[in-house]
């Protein structure tokens, strides 16, 4: 069976060789880079422009940035039929090609979170091995964590006023460099479609930039929810053990604050006025010109997908979580309503690109249709079905998880 | 003993003085190498499609498949046939049931999803063939989009693709206007019609250009002047598909209909 016919439904005049080549995993490739990049532009908002209220939840959303920067490239490669040659993109990296530049782009943005991270954490990496070194007895995972913490450090101890005030200029310094690498890294994820010519849905210059304003939403969106949602379990947990252990005392019993979701959500309600309003435009705009694949467009937009992007992504993507997050006296679960909204309008904007894009026949005069696989039955149909999307969703979570025994986010005391 | 000051200032002069030979050289560009082989510029492979000519049986895809060795049954071939059907209602219909492998051979038009159009020949304006194959663009969106350079143009001007590097991101797949490339079923990778080149650098010719009996399909050599296939180019009314995506393709066709895409 050819790649693709499994879920390919073609109804008219379709070419022999067309198929959804680029199904679900690739339109988690740039939601979950959309992920990264919005997270990191949440975070620099403290760092940078010195938005005070967003201390906590930068700290977090750098952290999961971090995170979701690994699983990005996991959709890429379940995606490829050779999947064990996807490092021939950095062997012989073919410039011309807009996929090419992905290793460099990558690798660049991983490199300024992780330094920024590092220079974050230097303090609580010393504080931790020099507390675990003095211990005597320790047992295997205090060993581990030593050995790790001791690397991390990378032999700078110093963590005096002044080199710790160093620490906050490198920061500043990096976060601003990575707003513009964030930008780029999904920027240029938004080229990879818009530079595909022989598409008519994609291929449009305002493609990059629409990417990137959905992005910062998405990325707000996921930090705001992740914050209120792991506040809540962490005062959940804080009550039950208050039951066992009545000395137990902390700042850790509180809830999200308030304050830090309405500002943030403000941010997310910016992005989400320049996402949709981009949007619009290339669609007046498609209509307006009326160009030779407008017919087919239109047929796909307003007809076919209409419920996908009209109803899902609009309608309860944006213009409901809009609604929500404008309603004075915005309260916590609100907030949560909102973003998982949100974050469901996201998605959907990314299948409408991508399979969306896919649903017009090259020739104008046939439609092609996406059925995900929901019962894995072999390998092709498990990463390109309802269980590889779960498994890549789920991913992220799994390692903020993993990293947050070293890098820990909440009800850690730190200078800065 | 060799001090470390010493040893750095050592390699310091060392290194410079090799660079210095090494920048004589000149890194060999592979493609120019093999122009200089076989002569600069004597070949470009150009195709020309009858349209008058093509009756659908689609014996061009048969011997293409089996040639090639795309799985007989398999839905994707590297060259197809669409045949076109204009009805006195002003309808068109177009369809290429399995690329027209078993050719049309009655007046159904295929829908999909299983559906057909029963068209009786009194409704028929007028009815037509359009064969179809890889362009060869001269400027190949297809190897543009390429991120390891595995489909490469050839200074022949074939667009060839390497199985062994090819990673299987299907970008050159979503690149061409043309629909030409597919997965192989068998390979994983991405795949197209190549002009048989296997057959063509041996003086011999495609293999559905020799399989189409009624000579709607021939290959040849633009850049010689006497070649009938240029002289068709040169000197008749013909034209090319999609020729907006700035792509020249070098597929000529001969009574090309502004319906076809």
């Amino acid at each position: 069976m050819v790649h693709g016919e499994l879920w390919t439904l073609k109804e008219l005049f379709v070419l022999p060789n067309e198929y959804i080549y680029w199904a679900i995993q690739i339109v988690l490739y740039p939601y979950m880079t959309g992920l990264v990049a919005g997270a990191f532009v949440l975070s620099s908002l403290h760092h940078v422009f010195g938005v005070k209220q967003l201390k906590d939840i930068a700290r977090f959303a750098l952290v999961f940035s971090f995170a979701l920067l690994f699983v990005a490239p996991i959709p890429l490669l379940l995606h490829l039929e050779q999947p064990f040659r996807g490092p021939y993109v950095f062997m012989t990296p073919h410039f011309t090609s807009a996929i090419a530049g992905f290793g460099v782009v990558i690798f660049t943005y991983g490199s300024i979170v992780a330094s920024e991270l590092w220079f974050m954490y230097r303090k609580h990496f010393v504080e931790s091995s020099l507390a675990l070194s003095g211990k005597k007895n320790k047992s295997l995972g205090e060993r581990i964590m030593y050995l790790i913490f001791s690397i991390l450090t990378l032999g700078a101890y110093d963590i005096s006023e002044e080199s710790l005030n160093k620490d906050k200029k490198a920061m500043k310094l990096l976060a601003a460099i990575g707003i513009p690498t964030a930008c780029f890294l999904h920027g240029y994820v938004g080229f990879i479609f818009g530079s595909v010519k022989a598409n008519a849905l994609w291929m449009t210059p305002l493609m990059p930039i629409i990417f990137l304003m959905s992005a910062v939403v998405s990325g707000i969106a996921l930090c705001i929810l992740c914050y209120i949602v792991i506040m809540e379990i962490r005062k959940m947990l804080w009550s039950i053990s208050k039951t066992h252990n009545s000395c137990q005392v902390g700042e850790q019993r509180k809830s999200a604050d308030l304050e830090v979701m309405r500002l943030s959500a403000k941010y997310l309600v910016y992005f989400m006025i320049f996402a949709i309003t981009l949007e619009w435009l290339d669609l007046l705009f498609r209509g307006y010109t009326g160009m030779k694949s407008w017919d087919a467009l239109r047929s796909v937009i307003f007809g076919r997908d209409f419920s996908n992007i009209f109803i899902l992504q609009y309608g309860i993507g944006n213009i409901l979580p809009f609604i929500l997050l404008l309603l004075p006296r915005l309260t916590l679960r609100r907030a949560v309503i909102s973003s998982v909204l949100v974050l469901f309008g996201v998605f959907m904007m990314r299948y409408n690109v991508v399979i969306g894009g896919q649903a017009a026949s090259l020739t104008f005069m046939g439609y092609l249709d996406y059925k995900m696989p929901i019962i894995p039955t072999d390998w092709e149909t498990f990463k390109e079905g309802l269980f590889g999307v779960t498994s890549v969703l789920v991913m992220p979570f799994v390692l903020f998880w993993v990293l947050s025994f070293i890098f820990p986010t909440f009800g850690y005391k730190e200078s800065h | 003993m060799i001090t470390r000051r010493d040893f750095l200032k050592y390699t310091v002069k060392g290194a410079a003085g090799l660079a210095l030979p090494l920048a004589a050289l000149e890194i060999i560009d592979s493609k120019k190498l093999l122009a200089d082989i076989s002569g600069p510029g004597k070949v470009r492979w150009a195709f020309v499609v009858d349209t008058y000519k093509c009756v659908g049986c689609g014996l061009c895809v048969k011997a293409c498949k089996l040639e090639n060795e795309v799985p007989y049954d398999a839905n994707a071939t590297r060259t197809w046939v669409e045949r076109y059907v204009d009805t006195k209602e002003g309808k068109l219909y177009a369809d290429t049931p399995k690329g027209a492998r078993d050719g049309f051979t009655t007046n159904k038009i295929d829908l999909g999803l299983g559906k057909f159009q029963d068209i009786k020949n009194d409704d028929i304006q007028r009815a037509f063939f359009v064969p179809k194959l890889c362009n060869q663009c001269e400027n190949p969106p297809c190897v543009q989009a390429c991120p390891v350079g595995a489909t490469y143009q050839t200074p022949d001007g074939v667009v060839l693709i390497d199985r062994t590097w090819c990673i299987g991101c299907g970008y050159c797949i979503m690149a061409c206007p043309y629909g030409a490339r597919f997965f192989h079923p068998k390979y994983k990778t991405a795949e197209k019609c190549n002009f048989c080149y296997h057959r063509i650098t041996k003086g011999l010719k495609t293999a559905c250009v020799q399989a189409c009996p009624f000579g709607a399909r021939m290959i040849g050599n633009i850049k010689d002047p006497d070649d009938p296939v240029t002289k068709i180019i040169k000197t008749e009314r013909v034209g090319v598909l999609k020729s907006e995506f700035g792509t020249k393709p070098q597929v000529y066709y001969i009574g090309l209909e502004e319906e076809v895409s």
